[in-house]
């Protein structure tokens, strides 16, 4: 339990999605222009986090790893196919049932649903658990069952929402701020996001 | 003398080094960009892939862009991508195993790039496959020097050396010259590349008024 909530808390700040990693930064840049998308996106990219990450987390378990399925046999050069296509057809299936369910969240999240089978932070997620399986143990970093995937998938989906709203509430107000003129825009949001980071690197540190 | 490359093709090439460059003016692909700078060898690694894996997706999906379904043509590219990346992260594996653990997964994250799939939704499925290569390899090229310029100032600041090769000399860390620590980290990273596109608009505005 300690660890899971270990594993949740350091995911959300010290290995933030965002900050440390870069992940999801495409879509991360194109929709923070007001907070209420992003919020949106945020919580649409958790609720798809939540579902693949521990999927995938099975399928590392139990078909590519070596000598899982066949003995003597290490299927893990297959992940990237696997994975990406449990991605895509996860992100069809939740926007069927979404849709079929609940018509008032579908408009919310309608757009950003078909692109997150493309954004960065969900393969990377899966690609990161992968790599945290074979940890050992006692490691905080280790992912050793289905409820640390979860737990580490809620985290990095909380980071990401985290960090989505900060940047849409800095940048909303930024619109009346004098920005030199080739700097507006995309290149002054960099040199934003830059200084959230370096803020988010005290966390690195972070021990529970 | 015959035209090597009719003009289409020419802009398919050109465009994107410079004018319509796919990281500093249409902003796709970051993730991996920032992540892999550190090193110019690295950077330069896997500019090389991106542009291998980009030029060959687009010729694949361009040949096959009649027989796709249009409700399932995501998924195919994926599929292409994805197998493609396979190929490129087992090669590397093999030749260049220490660049491979320092590129750790960003390798498996060129599957969702949005370079590709921008490049495969936007020219591939509506050009051929010639076209759609050297679309490929100017998008590819981009992508890579905009990574060597920002690893070379991450990797010449940042820990004094150039390829591993150190070129600041010893007697400056004698009188107290220090590797700035900050470049190693992912936040300057991200504020070079604001510096990048704050230049790169300046410079291009100025083209525009001649």
């Amino acid at each position: 339990m300690e660890h899971a909530i270990s594993l949740f808390v350091r995911s959300i700040f010290a290995d933030n999605m965002i900050f440390a990693f870069f992940l999801g930064m495409c879509s991360y840049l194109a929709v923070s222009k007001n907070v209420k998308t992003s919020f949106g996106l945020g919580i649409a990219v958790t609720f798809v986090l939540l579902v693949t990450v521990p999927v995938n987390y099975l399928l590392q378990k139990f078909v590519l790893g070596p000598d899982c399925l066949v003995e003597g046999v290490d299927l893990s050069y297959l992940s990237f196919i696997l994975f990406i296509a449990v991605i895509a057809a996860i992100v069809q299936l939740v926007e069927m049932i979404v849709e079929k369910f609940s018509p008032s969240l579908y408009a919310a999240l309608g757009i950003f649903l078909p692109l997150i089978a493309v954004n960065c932070a969900i393969m990377g997620a899966s690609l990161f658990m992968q790599q945290r399986v074979v940890l050992d143990p006692m490691d905080p970093k280790a992912i050793t069952s289905i409820g640390d995937a979860v737990m580490y998938a809620l985290g990095s989906g909380i980071g990401w929402i985290l960090a989505i709203c900060a940047l849409a509430g800095i940048r909303e107000k930024m619109e009346y701020n004098d920005v030199p003129k080739h700097l507006q825009g995309l290149g002054i949001t960099f040199i934003v996001v830059g200084l959230m980071a370096m803020a988010f690197m005290c966390f690195s540190g972070l021990n529970i | 003398m015959a035209k090597l490359l009719s003009d289409k093709t020419r802009e398919a090439f050109m465009g994107p080094l410079n004018a319509n460059n796919p990281v500093v003016v249409q902003i796709l692909g970051i993730c991996s960009a920032l992540a892999v700078t550190v090193q110019l060898k690295n950077a330069l690694v896997m500019g090389v892939a991106v542009t291998v894996i980009v030029a060959l997706a687009n010729v694949v999906i361009s040949a096959l862009r009649n027989t796709i379904p249009g409700r399932i043509r995501i998924i195919v590219q994926l599929v292409v991508v994805a197998a493609l990346v396979t190929l490129v992260s087992a090669i590397l594996k093999a030749f260049l195993y220490d660049v491979s653990v320092a590129l750790s997964v960003y390798i498996g994250l060129i599957i969702t790039n949005c370079i590709l799939m921008g490049r495969l939704e936007a020219y591939a499925m509506s050009n051929g496959p010639w076209d759609s290569f050297m679309d490929g390899l100017g998008n590819g090229l981009g992508y890579t020097w905009v990574l060597a310029v920002i690893a070379f100032v991450r990797e010449l600041l940042g820990s004094g050396s150039i390829f591993g090769f150190q070129v600041i000399p010893d007697w400056c860390y004698e009188h107290g010259y220090v590797n700035n620590g900050m470049m190693m980290m992912p936040a300057m990273a991200l504020i070079l590349a604001g510096c990048i596109i704050w230049a790169h608009r300046a410079l291009n505005d100025k083209e525009d008024k001649k």
